[in-house]
C-alpha cells in the first residue's frame, strides 16, 4: 500500500492517471504528447505507477498500452473512509436501476456527455 | 448443437460498430490460481461476493447467466463462453439479458490468471463496449468493487465489511 501513496505523491503521475481516466489504453507516445518533460521521464513515471498497480499494462501486438487500474484505490478507501460499504451498495443499486431503465427504453439520452459534464 | 457452436458467437467488434477503449483491471490475490479460478465460476462463491451468482456449464459455446442472488431468479447479464483454458484464461461475451442476442450489444470479457509464487495475478479485460452506454459506464464502478470483494473472500474467508479493515496488515 505504501507504493500507492508514493506513486500518488507526484503531480506528474497524478496527471498521467487523469489522462488515462479521460482516455484509457494509451501508449507512451500518446502520454508523452503535451508533457513538458522527456519521453524517458514519462516512461519512468509510468513504471512507478505500474509497480504500484495503479496502471495495468496490456500488450497489443508490439504496442504497450496503459490502463487506469483503480483497484488499489478501493483498498485505501475501504481502510480509512467509513460508510464506504453503504456508498458502494448505493452505487450498485443506482447501477442496477440505470441498467433496468436502459433496457426498458432504448432511446436514451447521451450518458457519456452527461458524465463528462458532471466531472 | 448449433446453439453451442462458438463459431457463431459474434460480438460488437465483429458487427463493425465502434468500440470504447478496453478496461484492464489487475489485482493480486494471496491464493492459488485454482482457488481464484474457482472463485470466479463457482455458483456459491460468486453468490457470496458478487450479489449475483454465475451459472453455466462452463464449456466453450455454453451460455452463462449472471443471476441476482436475492431469490428473484432475475438474470441481469448473460452471454456465452468463447474460450476456456482453466485455470489460466477464459473469454466470454457479456450483455444485458434483453440485448444478449444482438451482436452489436455484446461486449467481451477476458480473465487471465498468472501464478506468482503463493499469489495469483488476476487480470480482467473488458472490451468491445458500446461507447457511452450504461454498460460502458457501469463497469467502471462494477469491476473494481467485485475484484476487491473476491480478494477479501479468498484471503480472509469473508466479504468486505468495515470492521475488518483496522486489523488488516498494510502489506
Amino acid at each position: 500500500m505504501s507504493d500507492v501513496f508514493a506513486a500518488l505523491a507526484d503531480s506528474t503521475r497524478r496527471t498521467l492517471l487523469d489522462r488515462l481516466f479521460v482516455k484509457n489504453g494509451q501508449n507512451l507516445s500518446d502520454l508523452h504528447d503535451g508533457m513538458t518533460m522527456s519521453r524517458q521521464a514519462v516512461a519512468k513515471h509510468l513504471h512507478i505507477l505500474e509497480t504500484a498497480n495503479l496502471v495495468s499494462v496490456h500488450w497489443q501486438g508490439r504496442e504497450k498500452l496503459h490502463y487506469l487500474n483503480p483497484v488499489p484505490l478501493g483498498d485505501i478507501v475501504h481502510r480509512w473512509v467509513g460508510k464506504f460499504e453503504d456508498a458502494r451498495i448505493a452505487a450498485l443499486t443506482d447501477f442496477k436501476q440505470q441498467m433496468e431503465d436502459a433496457s426498458n427504453s432504448s432511446s436514451n439520452s447521451k450518458p457519456q456527455e452527461k458524465r463528462r459534464a458532471g466531472q | 448443437m448449433p446453439d453451442n457452436d462458438i463459431a457463431t458467437i459474434e460480438t460488437r467488434a465483429s458487427s463493425g460498430e465502434p468500440c470504447a477503449p478496453d478496461f484492464v483491471y489487475t489485482i493480486f490475490i494471496k491464493a492459488t490460481a485454482e482457488q481464484v479460478w474457482n472463485g470466479l465460476i463457482d455458483r456459491d462463491l460468486t453468490k457470496a461476493y458478487w450479489g449475483h451468482y454465475n451459472e453455466s456449464e462452463w464449456q466453450p459455446g455454453s451460455r452463462w447467466d449472471h443471476v441476482r442472488s436475492d431469490g428473484s431468479g432475475k438474470i441481469d447479464t448473460r452471454g456465452r463462453i468463447i474460450e476456456m483454458d482453466p485455470p489460466r484464461k477464459m473469454v466470454w461475451s457479456w450483455a444485458f439479458d434483453a440485448d444478449a442476442e444482438l451482436p452489436g450489444k455484446l461486449s467481451r470479457v477476458t480473465y487471465e490468471l498468472t501464478a506468482l509464487g503463493p499469489d495469483t495475478k488476476l487480470t480482467v479485460i473488458h472490451s468491445e463496449l458500446e461507447p457511452g452506454s450504461p454498460m460502458d459506464k457501469g463497469i467502471r464502478e462494477g469491476w473494481p468493487a467485485v475484484l476487491s470483494n473476491l480478494k477479501s473472500l479468498l484471503e480472509t474467508g469473508a466479504v468486505l465489511s468495515e470492521e475488518q479493515w483496522p486489523g488488516r496488515s498494510s502489506a
